[in-house]
This record gives C-alpha cells, structure tokens and sequence, in this order.
C-alpha cells in the first residue's frame, strides 16, 4: 500500500485516501473535431506502459478532493516525487536523477519525505 | 501416557506443570513451554498426518514455521476450529484437542495409500488428472473421493465467538526478528532513541540463541537475550511484540504483523475480568526503516524415502533437544553437507543417546565441530550420505555409501546402519521471504549456497537472513544494522557492546541438495523435495523432460512450493535439481517468487472488526425510522438503506412483494403514491462559468436554462458512451443544482472536479456535495396537486408551475423547493427540505393524505413506474457501451453547441456511427403471464445451429399491473429500425419464449399524465 504525499495537504497519507487515474499529461484535442478518428482513438485510448518511470495522474479522494502528479517508478514502485496540476516533473525518463535545477532548489531535496 | 522422549532434565519447559491434551482423539501429556509438536514427540507419537497426494505416513521434520508435515486442524468445539496450524507453532495448552488434517479413516489405516500402491512405481505431476480422467464423465465420482481423502483441513461451519483488532502503527524502526541479530539491532536502535518495534513468531524472543551450544560472555546464550529483552522491556520507545508474525511486506514500507494474543491459552479467548480478551491483532504498521532479522531455515537433504517419520533436519533435532528436552529417538544417524549440522549428533549423545554415524559429504571433514565428534568416538563417514532410508511408519534404517558428488552417483557399495533417526543437513537458506515481497530478486552466493535478499530503499537485512552465520558475526551485524537504520531515520548512533563470543573454526561446506541413488531418479525410491505437497526430485525430471524449463512452469505444473508451505524447504532443492537435469547453474535458473503470507493468517485477523453490520458503513435518509416502523423491506443502493416495498397485512396475511407492489403501482397511476427519493445524488454547483461548464459535461444544451426550470441531461465519457444522467435545474444566474444517480453520486463529483481542475481550470465554477444535506420526497399521482395544496403556500396553478419548473415556499411549514419533475409519469411533486425537518413533513404529507389514499412506495414500484414510461436506469439500461443515439435520445443531444462537449467528437466514430449497434427498445411477451428474465440473450432465429447469433439482453423487465402483462426494456442490433418484429429468448431450461419488439414508452406516449 502506498504512502503518498499531498502536495496540496503537504502529508503523507496512506494510499487509502487516493485514487488513481491513469496516465498523467494527457491534454484533451482542443479542437475535438479537426481529430482525424486515428487521434481521436489514440487521445480515448492509447496510454503508456513503460518499465520505469511513469506520470500518474491522482486524486486525494477523501482528502482535500483536489488532483495531482505522482512520478512513480513502475518496477521499485518508488515514488520520485508529487506535484500539482500544471507542474512538470522533475524525474522524467531522460533525467531519471531530476533534471538540472532552474530555480536553486535542490533535487534530492523534494524527495525528501515522498521517497518510497 | 508416560513421556517417554522426555529427557529428565535440561531445555525451557516446566515440569512442575502438566498439560493434557488430545490428539487424534488421542490423550497425552506435555509440559508448559511446550509447542504441540515438542509434546507430540515427547510421547513417541511418529505419524502426524498422510501426505497430500501418495497419502504416505509423515513425521515431525522441522520445529518452526518451515513444518510441511506436522500441520493440523486444531478445535474442540464447532466454533474453535482453526485449520493448518503447525504443531510446532502452537504453543501447548491444558485441553488443547488437535486432529491431522489428512487420513482417511485415519492416518495409521489409511485408504488412498492404495491409490498410491495402484498408481505404480511413481505417481507423475498431473497423475490424478492422467489417471482419472476416463471416462470423462467419471471424473467428478472420483474427484469427490480424491478430495475426501486430501485437502488441508477444513473451516469451522459455526460463527466465530472471538474478538479481532486492527491497529494502525507509526515507529522509526522495525526490527523483524528477535534471534541474535534482531536483539542487536533493536538495542542498537532503541538506544539511539528511535521509536523501535521489534517482532518475533515465537513463544519466547531469542531465536538461535535459546538453543545454542555457544557462550556468550562465557555465559549460556539465554542469559545474554535475558538480560537484552529486560533492557527493551524498559524503554518507552521499545514496543517487544512476541507471538507476532510478519507476514506481509507491502509497498512503502508497509508491514502487517499478526500478533496471536491467546492462542497459547485456549482455543477461544478466556475471559477477563469477565470480558472476552482480544484474540488477536494485525498490526498495519508504516516503518521508517526495516531490519530483517528473519535467520536461515536450513534445507533437508532429499535421499531415498526422506519422508519416512524420523527423518529431521538436523537443526530441527537440536532444538528438541536443548530447548524442550525431548529426544525424538534412540539410535541417530546425520547426513550433513556442512559443519554446523554437527552440533545436533553432540547434543543427541550429550542427551545420553547413541549416535551410530556421521555420514559427511565433504572428503576431509576437518574443522573444530567436527574434531570435538571425532573426539567423541563418533563414527565419521567422510565422502559419503544417506542415500536411502529403510522403514515404513518410522526409519529403521539408514543405507549410507560413498557418494561422488561431481558425477553425480554413488561411488561405493552402500552399508545399512540400524537407526531410528536421520538428521540431514544441507546448508542454510536466508529466510528472504518478506525480502522477497517487496518485489527485488534475490541473488545466490555461491560460497554460502544460498539465495540472499536483493533489497529496496530503507530495508536492511542482518545476520542469518542475508548469510551470515557465526554467532559473533551475527550480533555484530545486527548492531551495525541497527545502527544504520537508526542514523538513516535520523537518530545519533548509540554505542553497544557485544559480548565476547568464541570464534569457532568451521570447515568449508560443499553443495548438496539431491543425494545420488544407486538407481537413476526416476526408478529409485521416491526422494522427495516439497514433502507438502508430495513433489519428488522424479517428479521434477518428468517436468523438465515434458518440456518445462522456467522454474515458474516447474512450479505450476508440480506444485512445488504451492500451499501452506511456500517451498520453505524445498524450493532451493527444487531448484538446484533443475539446474542440474538443464545443464544451468542456479542463478540461471533463478526462483520462483515468494507472495504474502509468510505463513496462514486467519480471516478473523485480517477481517478484524469489520464484521457483520461494521462490514461497511450504512447510510439511512432522515425518514428511515418511520420505514422502518411501517413495515418496509429494504434494498442496498450503494451504501444506502432504501425502502424496497411496503407489505401491508391483509387479513392477518403479510403480502408478498408481488402483491404490495402491484398494490403501490395503482395508487401512484390512481390516486397518489409517496417515495423517500433522498439517496438521489445533489450537487451544488455555482459560479460565473457554471453554465458554461454544464454544457460541456452534458449532452445537450443549458445556456438559455433560465432561473425556476428544470433541464433533464445526460452525461457521456469522452468515448461518447452515456455513464451518468439526472435533472439540474437553474436556481440563479449563476446557481444550479445538479441530481445523479444514486449510486453515481461521488463518481460524478469526482468526475466534474477532474474537468475543472485538469482540463479547464480557467472556468470560474465550484461543485459541493448536499446529497446529506437535502432530504427528497416525491408526491406523485393523479390526487397529488390536492395533498399538496393543502400544505404549501406556493401557488399550485398549471399554468403558474409547470411541469419542470421548481418554486421555492414553505411546504408543512418548512422552506422548501419543490421540483415537478417527474419518473413516474404522473403528475408529480419533489419537494427537497432541510433533512433535519424531513421526518416532520414527511408525517404531515401523510396526516393529510390519507383522505387521499396516500400510498409510500419503494424502489421495486419505481422501477416499475419508470420503466412503463420508457425512463432508463444508467447502469442497468446502459452498460458502458450505449450512446445517447443507442437509446433513441436524441432529443437530448446538442449536436450545434459551440464547445465541442465531452462525447460529441465520439458519436461521429465509424464504430457509433454504425446502425446496426444495440439499441434501446421495449419487449412485449407474446405471452402477457410471461416476465421475462433480466439479463435473458435475444435471437431472431431460434432454430438457428448453436452458436446462435445473440443480438442482445434484456435490461429491465416486470410486471405491470397497469397493463396486467409483463413487460421489458431490451437492447437489440438495429432494435429502433425493427417495430413490431418478433425476437426470441431461449432459456436454460429449454422454454423459447417470443416477444414484439415494441416502442420501449409502454404508457401515456405523450406524456400528458405528468402535464396535467
């Protein structure tokens, strides 16, 4: 059972309070209608299953109810890190470590307390 | 019953205590301190049980967790039975009755030892379904003897009297594990200050060390442990959980413990200060960081007839000795690979038996363990093992011979020693099982012959469980590890001192795991690896020669590992034997993976408290009492308690459903008819967007919904497949209240917050909950306009209030809002109050109805009243699969909105587009006494060659008493464009029942009842 912490709450909660959602990062087609049906299917349908790190979108069900990003690794299932709704991760396949800091903060840093 | 195996003096248990205690219908005596299988031995009982599938006698073999044989169904009374207990986990207490849980009769006289004898020379893997399988019809005559016969006992058929708890745990670290290792380490963490659980399966903390010939500070080993658990029992920051069982590592470091409270003292929970004690415990515990100090398991040696009683692991013969002072035979004969096995031939002579012989596989046997048995004037075999053991119910014999280990056979003539004990030993295996849970493969050391643990982020393991073996070493890598996980969790480190332990000089062990047989594997006697579940190294040649090369197929196909069990002996056996008939080194074979449990948890641990009405919470609405007080059956909906129907007594007769409902039907269709409709889902939703949000998750159109009327909509996923559908209605420019299904209620919320908060955050729009907060009540009929006027101060004028319309006034002297929304088709008044005021309106509705004929109806009749108007239910009308178009709903989409809404891209695919889908109609039975099935599968050709094309179900059907004819909805292939066809639905039963396919509006097509 995972622990995972709100980055709205700023707790670690136990999995319980959540709920899944699938793959992060899926942006709706903002003209649904240009969609060819090939990416209209691929939007509906075609998700990710990589080995590794994955982007998982989540909800603090029974918590402030608001949702989130989970990087999450697929094999270890530790958790790299949560962030809110409209920011980038940090842990991405091609930085598994963190992407190099733009603002000072240090990776290792935002870990702390969100590590499996 | 004397004891007769009972040493007169040494090991933990209390003479000055006698327990008596059954077995097999049997009486005996045992000692305090005891476990079941100390006592069962003390008293010369060989035969614990028959083996699973050959139903051959077997002994005691281990004496802790890793028993394959010794598992028993333990239970005086109905209640009291607990199945697969290991005797030598089960602490003894005074009336403990215990039975096998195989024999048939029993175990000394047992029947399917024949099916054994008739299945030749050996039994394969898959011998029952090879053997039994013809004829095919014959299967399930011998299937049910086969089973009487094996199968691992059974579960109590009275409910549990006993008392379980939950309890949810926080601690920087747990220390699993209180042998040497685990000791070390707690006192290493706890002294740092860190909160510390430490948790041991046994009856007393001190693993190894409880039976050690080591000294620690030139003191006996349990002087050392005595004096550590007094240190941890003192510290507020120390909980010591003894009798407790990690069972499960899950992810995060989420461990569950179960803790056994009073299974050492009765079969039920005594009572004290005259309440029944707490059986037992799981503890959910979230760990900083994990020390696994699980120790090794030692591996038998897999020889010619190994399962004959009297075989043991030669630790196993140790430990009866110095820690229950019970010797399990007179004349004792060890094969061992390793110089630690030893310490059990030293301690059987000390105990004043005789030790015939030492067979050693090694060439020189040379370190210190085994001078001090030379020294001793024990017979040494070096180069040599048991290859074989002689006798049926108890070894009476031992065939030893000079094995050639490279070559894999025997390379001399084989001697019979006269013997009534084998101790083997053929190494150690780290206990890696929870290691294993959290998903890391372990990694074989070739210098210790054994798996260690591959471990996660947080998790150490010391001591035994990663292979190491000496006890010094072992304490000094517990503290270490303590240390580590205490520094890690952010303590300072603490100093502890270790006491001085004698280096011992130990030889090097070789590699054995199968011993070879003077015949090949597949004609010797059987040797067996997995003794539960009567796996033989023959067993695993067929598999391997049938093609199986994945030691995850081996294991399916031989069960290897399966069970109760886990493969705690036999699976590296298993493995090695594989390695070897494949011409690969072990790791190339790798292993199969260990799952929780570690061992059998009972359901009352896991359940806990919620049983029974704590199963899952229960919702009642604000008039629950008054239903409950007239009468009213209820039906779960979710998690609420709905009124189903109201039988009244007739007569001093009760009505049947069938009757009541028939009876509620016509008073809502002719006088009027009242529903607690409070479950209904409400949503709040407000702000400047919210409109503009409606017209996106819904399927029609809401921008000119003007303040005072109501809209009914649908709601499909992206995929343009209905989920969800309701009314909203308009209660201010920028206020709306949406309803959902009863049932979709959270799902809906969640789903409107996942828009707005990923999609389009931008929108200006806020959604709350007040399903609780509003109770619901619908007065529908023909007389409802009449009850209503007498109790609300809203004007009541056709014209005034219109059919979905809503006011807002005072209905019974409450503020109100009551919507003419209608699902009956009638005429029809949903008035929504404060909850808290429900009841009382609720009662003046019916102080003033009667006059009427105000009739309460429950979710049955308003299935019935729904489905004569055609209205569907989302979930049981629609299943995922149907579009709005696939209902003939139409009406209720806005194919020209501007925002393209969720579901309007999806109704253009080629696969919706289709005309031939499944669409929604009604079924009239040609036979109106008929009602058809829900769920029933629609053919057009009923005398079409099986498999007959199915071109869809019903999803709705009942009686209508308005019609007097039953009546259904259905989904069809291309149904809308086929009116007045017949359909066929053949039953199970071989009736063909014929319906028209009909407009799925069964009453008042124009809807003018609800106008009026």
């Amino acid at each position: 059972m995972f622990y995972i912490h709100c980055p709205y709450c700023g707790e670690l909660r136990e999995e319980e309070e959540f709920h899944p959602k699938g793959q992060a990062h899926i942006v709706r087609p903002a003209d649904p209608a240009a969609c060819s049906d090939d990416e209209w299917g691929d939007y509906l349908f075609f998700r990710d299953n990589p080995r590794g790190i994955h982007h998982e979108l989540w909800v603090h069900a029974v918590g402030c109810r608001k949702f989130f990003n989970i990087t999450r690794h697929t094999v270890t299932y530790e958790i790299l890190e949560t962030y809110k709704m409209g920011e980038q991760p940090r842990f991405t396949a091609e930085h598994p470590e963190g992407r190099p800091s733009q603002d000072g903060v240090d990776p290792a840093s935002l870990r702390e307390g969100v590590r499996a | 019953m004397s004891q007769l195996n009972r040493l007169a003096r040494g090991g933990r248990i209390d003479r000055s205590r006698k327990l008596s205690f059954t077995f097999n219908g049997k009486r005996y005596q045992g000692h305090a301190g005891d476990t079941l299988a100390s006592a069962l031995l003390a008293n010369g009982v060989d035969i614990v049980n028959r083996s699973f599938k050959y139903s051959r006698p077997r002994g005691i073999v281990a004496a802790g967790a890793e028993e394959p044989n010794a598992v028993v169904q333990l239970g005086k009374t109905e209640a009291g039975q607990v199945p697969n207990v290991r005797a030598t986990q089960q602490a003894l207490f005074d009336g403990l009755e215990a039975r096998s849980t195989n024999g048939w009769p029993n175990v000394q006289r047992d029947m399917m030892s024949l099916v054994g004898k008739l299945g030749g020379k050996f039994m394969p893997p898959g011998f029952y379904y090879k053997t039994f399988m013809a004829p095919a019809s014959m299967w399930m005559t011998y299937e049910k003897y086969i089973r009487k016969s094996a199968g691992l006992g059974r579960s109590p058929m009275e409910s549990d009297p006993d008392i379980y708890d939950h309890l949810h745990q926080h601690c920087d670290v747990l220390v699993v594990g209180a042998g040497p290792a685990g000791l070390a380490a707690a006192l290493a963490a706890a002294r740092s200050g860190a909160r510390v659980i430490l948790v041991d399966e046994q009856e007393e903390m001190g693993g190894s060390l409880l039976d050690t010939r080591e000294l620690l500070d030139d003191k006996p080993a349990d002087q050392w442990v005595a004096e550590a658990l007094k240190e941890l029992a003192g510290l507020d920051n120390v909980t010591l959980l003894p009798r407790t069982t990690a069972n499960g590592y899950h992810d995060h470091h989420f461990v569950t413990l179960h803790e056994r409270r009073t299974e050492h003292l009765a079969e039920t929970a005594p009572l004290k200060d005259g309440r029944r004690q707490v059986r037992s415990r799981m503890h959910r515990v979230r760990a900083g960081r994990v020390v696994l100090a699980t120790g090794a398991h030692e591996r038998p040696l897999v020889y010619a007839n190994n399962d004959v009683p009297g075989n043991l692991l030669a630790g196993a013969v140790s430990t009866y000795v110095r820690r229950y002072g019970v010797v399990p035979g007179k004349r004792l004969v060890l094969s061992t690979s390793n110089d630690h096995a030893y310490r059990a031939a030293l301690d059987w002579l000390e105990s004043g038996h005789e030790v015939v012989a030492i067979a050693d596989a090694r060439a020189n046997p040379d370190g210190e363990l085994v001078e001090q048995a030379r020294a001793r004037g024990i017979r040494i075999l070096p180069g040599s093992a048991v290859i074989e053991a002689k006798g049926e119910n108890r070894v009476s014999g031992a065939r030893v011979a000079k094995v050639d280990l490279d070559g894999f056979r025997v390379a001399g003539a084989a001697e019979t020693l006269d013997c009534d004990t084998i101790a083997s030993s053929g190494g150690y295996s780290p206990v890696i099982h929870l290691a294993s849970h959290t998903g890391g493969r372990p990694t074989w050391r070739d210098d210790i012959f054994g798996f260690v643990p591959t471990l996660v982020k947080g998790v150490s393991a010391a001591g035994g469980a990663q292979g190491i073996y000496a006890t010094g070493e072992v304490l000094a890598d517990g503290v270490e590890a303590g240390r580590q996980a205490a520094t890690e969790a952010g303590f300072s480190a603490a100093s502890v001192s270790l006491p001085e332990v004698a280096v011992r000089r130990d030889g090097a062990a070789v590699g054995l795991f199968q011993v070879p047989h003077e015949k090949p594997t597949l004609r010797a006697p059987k040797q067996f690896v997995d003794l539960q579940n009567d796996v033989t190294a023959a067993g695993i040649e067929v598999a391997t020669r049938e093609g199986f090369e994945s030691i995850e197929h081996v294991k399916r196909y031989t069960a290897m590992g399966f069970g109760t069990d886990q493969g705690k002996l036999g699976n590296i056996n298993g493995m090695a034997i594989a390695a070897r008939l494949l011409g690969r080194s072990i790791p190339e074979v790798g292993t199969t993976v260990f799952r929780p449990n570690y061992t059998p948890v009972t359901f009352g641990a896991i359940v806990g408290r919620h049983c029974r009405e704590l199963f899952d919470p229960e919702r009642y609405t604000a008039m629950h009492q008054w239903h409950v007080e007239h009468g009213a059956e209820f039906e779960d909906v979710g998690q609420w308690k709905r009124p189903w129907y109201f039988p009244r007594k007739v007569n001093g007769k009760t009505e049947t459903m069938h009757e009541a409902v028939a009876r509620e039907c016509l008073a809502v269709r002719e006088a009027v008819g009242i529903l607690d409709a409070s479950t209904l889902g409400k949503i709040d939703i407000q702000g400047p967007d919210a409109r503009e949000f409606l017209g996106r998750v819904y399927t029609n159109k809401w921008a000119k919904l003007a303040p005072g009327r109501v809209r009914y909509g649908l709601m499909c996923k992206d995929d343009g497949m209905v989920f969800d559908d309701g009314t909203t209605s308009c209660l201010g420019e920028n206020h709306f209240l949406m309803t959902t299904t009863s049932g979709g209620a959270a799902t809906v919320l969640e789903w409107l917050e996942l828009w707005h908060q990923t999609e389009w955050p931008e929108l200006d729009v806020y959604f709350t909950s007040v399903t609780d907060h509003w109770a619901t009540m619908t007065v529908t009929g023909p007389e409802a306009r009449k009850l209503m006027a007498e109790l609300t101060d809203i004007d009541l004028d056709k014209d005034a209030f219109k059919f979905m319309d809503w006011r807002e006034g005072s209905v019974a002297g409450v503020p109100a809002r009551v919507f003419r929304i209608s699902f009956t088709g009638e005429l029809a008044y949903e008035i929504n109050v404060q909850a808290n005021y429900a009841l009382h309106v609720w009662e003046k509705l019916f102080a003033h109805g009667e006059k009427y004929g105000l009739t309460p109806y429950g979710t049955e009749t308003m299935h019935v009243l729904r489905a004569e108007k055609g209205f569907i239910i989302a979930g049981q009308d629609t299943d995922g699969s149907v579009t709005p178009e696939d209902l003939g709903m139409q009406w209720a989409v806005g194919y020209d909105k501007p925002f393209s809404w969720i579901g309007q891209r999806a109704l253009t695919r080629p696969d919706t587009a289709r005309t031939d889908r499944k669409q929604l109609v009604g079924l009239k039975p040609r036979d109106a006494k008929v009602v058809l099935e829900e769920g029933a599968q629609i053919v057009f050709d009923p005398n079409h060659a099986i498999p007959m094309p199915m071109v869809g179900h019903v999803t709705s059907s009942y009686y209508s008493p308005t019609l007097d004819s039953g009546f259904a909805l259905a989904v069809v292939k291309g149904g809308q464009q086929k009116m007045g066809e017949t359909v066929y639905l053949p039953m199970a039963d071989g009736q063909v029942h014929e319906a028209e396919i009909v407009s799925p509006i069964f009453l008042d097509p124009k809807g003018e009842r609800q106008n009026v």
